[in-house]
């Protein structure tokens, strides 16, 4: 069944089981996102996809919610800015992001939409936590500085490898990402080095070795193909 | 156990209980035997024996009768008429005498003066409003049954109802009749029960992805909400130590109204004695078949398992209580899908608080409404609050919702101790805020609590006088909630960090208008784009002391336009980077 709604007053259709997001990106309008990897499930938690829905006063994640008919969307207002470069602040100030001398300089999500946002400066204290950098693994590394949880290597994995060898330990600011029970990358057991984490991480935090600042590729697409391709059993495009 | 069974065993537990002369009963409560209180029913015993007083005298290891702060608390309940039993005397008058502060060693003099004038170095008046305010619903069998005992439970009409359920009525009709009695959700939000069941009981459990471990029949289940968390909450504590029958007989109801036969109980682990007394209560329960397969000889199952939660706050938002329940991470989802049309394992989800469902079994044995009749146009019924802080009697209290809050600080309450005056009142934990004294002739109900920027919360209510520091208070809360947010959402993780930063500096003095500014943006928008519960709610108590106490705010941002304060700031700065110096960093 198609739905028909409206999102920034443009007419759109959708299919019934997409979300906003699906429908907005079918429609070519454009909304932010931070945690929402394509291939992977949503977990709705960066904030950074939220939208305003006429006649709900909550305002709503567009990568969790599905479309309804008659659905009235807005993605651009003032407000909504605001909150997107204030939480796009909150992230620079929480660990280490100094892009000059990171491996996914000018390659980072969170670089491009503090760009996006309009970051010019950041309100608030650095807090720049002392956190690790895992070099134990022989190809890949992880630099819990540049870490924003996100949690996209945590589901690529989990859904797409089947290792489930990262997951998430403590809670609040000291939560921080480990493999297997919190043991160096490289005595993991169950980390078939597939190299998945290192494609689905939007920032610096998962880099393959000798990457210098600025070499540092991710390719997320490819992660989308897999998860399509498997399903789809379809190999070649 | 069919109802002419519990009927007999009601009628001979009553008979029983007539018999003897005196009743004592002793608080064994978490804050009372903590005290020792279990020494004293064990000094009593050896003391009627010794005097050969034992078969005339029962003493009673109870739950919480409220009076927190003057335990250990004995009650004692004598027949005024003073004539051997006559089991069916209807003239079965009774003196009740309350003792407060008893230790051990009071034992014999307690006992001597069993038949005489009562002891009155320990007595306290039992006509005080402390208790003659109060309308009890929920506790109203707290402090007066052995809570490890299902025949005490049986004796004062436990599980009729859900007998009555069972034979007499429909779901439909249970849900119509809860619908009717008006009762809403204890545990903060105050949803409407009835239609939150009607939900349940409408869904289909095929609707979503199930995927429901082997071994568990069910395809719908009913949660209790035993996560109690608020810091100066023990609400829902006490009715767990206290009346635990009661909790199971409501879910059993619950479960039969909207078709599940699987329930949980999720219990923080801190709740030890909690824990004991429904484990206990679930055994009873299962052995007299009022649990189980074919409860009552009907055709309905219904099973109840504890679990048990590791002491994070935010397990008590429900999403991530059935996280945990299924063995996973604690962190909440989005909603929708709602609990009730997808919940644990994928399935309908009916998820009620300890007091919520405390509430069912009298709505069905006194009907609607009775209920109805209680509290205001809205809320209805009854509210269980644990009134801690600057006042004089601290405790659990019941009182019927539209009560004011001057009666219950001052009169329930006893007022300000040391001469001091009223400041604010705290209610609903780190989720509330702050009422100041203009509100104190305000109804207490949801809707008014929330027009003064509060809430009910699950019931914590803390009282504070003229010494309080407003900015310490809301520094307080968001320490809390800064500790507590699981860390899934970016607003909620890294925005109470720096709240409680600038909140922290403007303790120190090191603060400027500028941040008072900043700090209201962060309230606003942790407020709005926070994921869940926890983090919606955390700016709430900065929010309303800045509301009512801005000045507090302010006055500590001006000391700072004092010169040598500027210079030290400058010093500090200079010396060492903010933030690099303090490990761990979100603990200044
Ligand atoms: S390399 Fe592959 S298996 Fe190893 S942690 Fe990353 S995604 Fe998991
Ligand atoms: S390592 Fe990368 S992908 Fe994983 S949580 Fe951190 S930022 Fe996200
Ligand atoms: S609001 Fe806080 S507690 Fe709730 S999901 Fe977000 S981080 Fe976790
Ligand atoms: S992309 Fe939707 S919440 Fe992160």
């Amino acid at each position: 069944m198609p739905r028909t709604l409206t999102i920034n007053g443009q007419e759109i259709s959708a299919r019934s089981d997409q979300t906003i997001l699906e429908a907005a990106r079918d429609a070519h309008i454009h909304i932010p996102v931070l945690c929402h990897l394509d291939g992977l499930t949503d977990v709705g938690a960066c904030r950074m996809c939220l939208v305003e829905v006429a006649g709900s006063n909550k305002l709503l994640p567009a990568c969790t919610t599905r479309v309804q008919e008659g659905m009235e969307v807005r993605t651009d207002t003032e407000r909504l800015r605001a909150y997107r470069r204030q939480i796009i602040e909150l992230l620079f100030a929480e660990r280490n992001h100094v892009c000059a001398v990171c491996v996914a300089n000018g390659h980072c999500e969170l670089q491009n939409l503090g760009i996006e946002v309009g970051m010019d400066h950041v309100r608030y204290d650095y807090i720049f936590p002392t956190l690790g950098v895992d070099l134990s693994h022989e190809r890949f590394g992880m630099d819990h500085n540049r870490c924003i949880l996100c949690t996209r290597c945590v589901r690529a994995c989990d859904q797409l490898e089947g290792a489930h060898t990262i997951d998430v330990m403590g809670r609040g600011a000291k939560s921080l990402i480990i493999r297997d029970m919190n043991v160096p990358w490289g005595e993991s057991i169950t980390c078939t080095s597939c190299g998945k984490c290192v494609m689905a991480c939007p920032t610096g935090a998962l880099f393959k070795q000798g990457s210098t600042v600025a070499e540092m590729v991710h390719d997320a697409e490819k992660l989308a193909f897999l998860r399509a391709a498997r399903e789809k059993r379809v190999w070649n495009v | 156990m069919n109802l002419e069974e519990l009927n007999a065993t009601a009628t001979s537990e009553r008979l029983a209980r007539m018999k003897k002369r005196h009743h004592m009963y002793v608080c064994v409560g978490t804050a009372c035997q903590a005290l020792n209180s279990e020494q004293i029913a064990k000094a009593l015993q050896a003391e009627l024996k010794q005097r050969g007083q034992a078969a005339d005298v029962e003493v009673k290891c109870v739950g919480c009768p409220g009076l927190c702060s003057l335990g250990p608390l004995v009650e004692i309940e004598s027949r005024v008429n003073g004539q051997a039993a006559a089991a069916e005397a209807e003239d079965d008058r009774r003196r009740s005498v309350l003792y407060q502060f008893v230790k051990p060693e009071d034992a014999g003099e307690i006992v001597a003066h069993l038949d005489g004038e009562p002891v009155k170095r320990l007595e306290t008046p039992l006509d005080q409003p402390f208790f003659t305010r109060q309308t009890k619903i929920v506790l109203e069998h707290c402090g007066k049954i052995d809570p490890e005992r299902i025949e005490d439970y049986i004796a004062v009409g436990g599980y009729q109802a859900l007998l009555k359920v069972l034979t007499e009525m429909t779901p439909q009709q249970v849900i119509d009749e809860i619908t009717r009695s008006g009762l809403r959700g204890r545990g903060g939000a105050g949803f409407p029960t009835g239609l939150k069941w009607g939900t349940v009981a409408k869904s289909d459990p095929s609707a979503y992805p199930t995927h429901v471990p082997e071994g568990i029949q069910s395809r719908k289940f009913v949660i209790c909400n035993g996560d109690e968390g608020d810091p100066g909450a023990f609400m829902d504590r006490s009715v767990m130590e206290g009346d635990p029958h009661r909790i199971l007989e409501g879910m059993a109801i619950a479960a039969y109204a909207v078709g599940a036969n699987q329930g949980f109980i999720y219990v923080r682990a801190e709740y030890p004695l909690a824990v004991k007394r429904l484990r206990t209560a679930i055994r009873q329960a299962q052995r007299a078949g009022l649990l189980g397969n074919g409860i009552g000889g009907t055709a309905f199952s219904f099973n109840v398992d504890i679990r048990l939660g590791a002491g994070a706050f935010v397990c008590g938002e429900e999403t991530a209580l059935m996280a945990s329940i299924e063995g996973g991470r604690g962190v909440p989802r989005p909603r929708p899908p709602f609990p009730a049309e997808s919940g644990l394992w994928g399935c309908p989800t009916l998820i009620n608080n300890v007091e919520t469902l405390a509430n069912v079994p009298p709505i069905i044995m006194k009907g609607a409404a009775w209920f109805a009749g209680i509290g205001t146009e809205k809320s209805k019924g009854t509210k269980v609050f644990a009134l801690t802080g600057q006042v004089a009697n601290t405790g659990l209290i019941e009182v019927p919702m539209g009560i004011s809050l001057r009666e219950i600080v001052f009169d329930i309450g006893g007022g300000i101790p040391g001469g001091r005056q009223f400041k604010a009142v705290q209610t609903g934990g780190p989720s509330g805020g702050c009422i100041p004294a203009q509100f104190l002739d305000m109804p207490v109900d949801y809707e008014s609590l929330a027009k003064v920027g509060s809430i009910m919360g699950s019931g914590g209510m803390i009282v504070m006088d003229d010494s309080t520091d407003m900015v310490e208070v809301a520094r307080f809360f968001m320490e809390f909630c800064m500790d507590e947010s699981c860390g899934k959402c970016i607003p909620c993780r890294a925005g109470t960090v720096q709240m409680h930063r600038i909140l922290t500096k403007i303790q120190e003095g090191r603060a400027t208008r500028r941040d008072i500014q900043i700090l209201e943006e962060l309230c606003d928008m942790v407020k709005h784009t926070s994921l869940c519960g926890l983090g919606q709610s955390a700016p709430n108590p900065v929010i309303s002391t800045l509301r009512y106490f801005r000045e507090e705010y302010e006055r500590k941002v001006n000391g700072e336009q004092k010169p040598e304060a500027r210079s030290q700031r400058a010093e500090a700065r200079g010396q060492k980077p903010e933030g690099r110096s303090q490990k761990p960093a979100i603990r200044s």
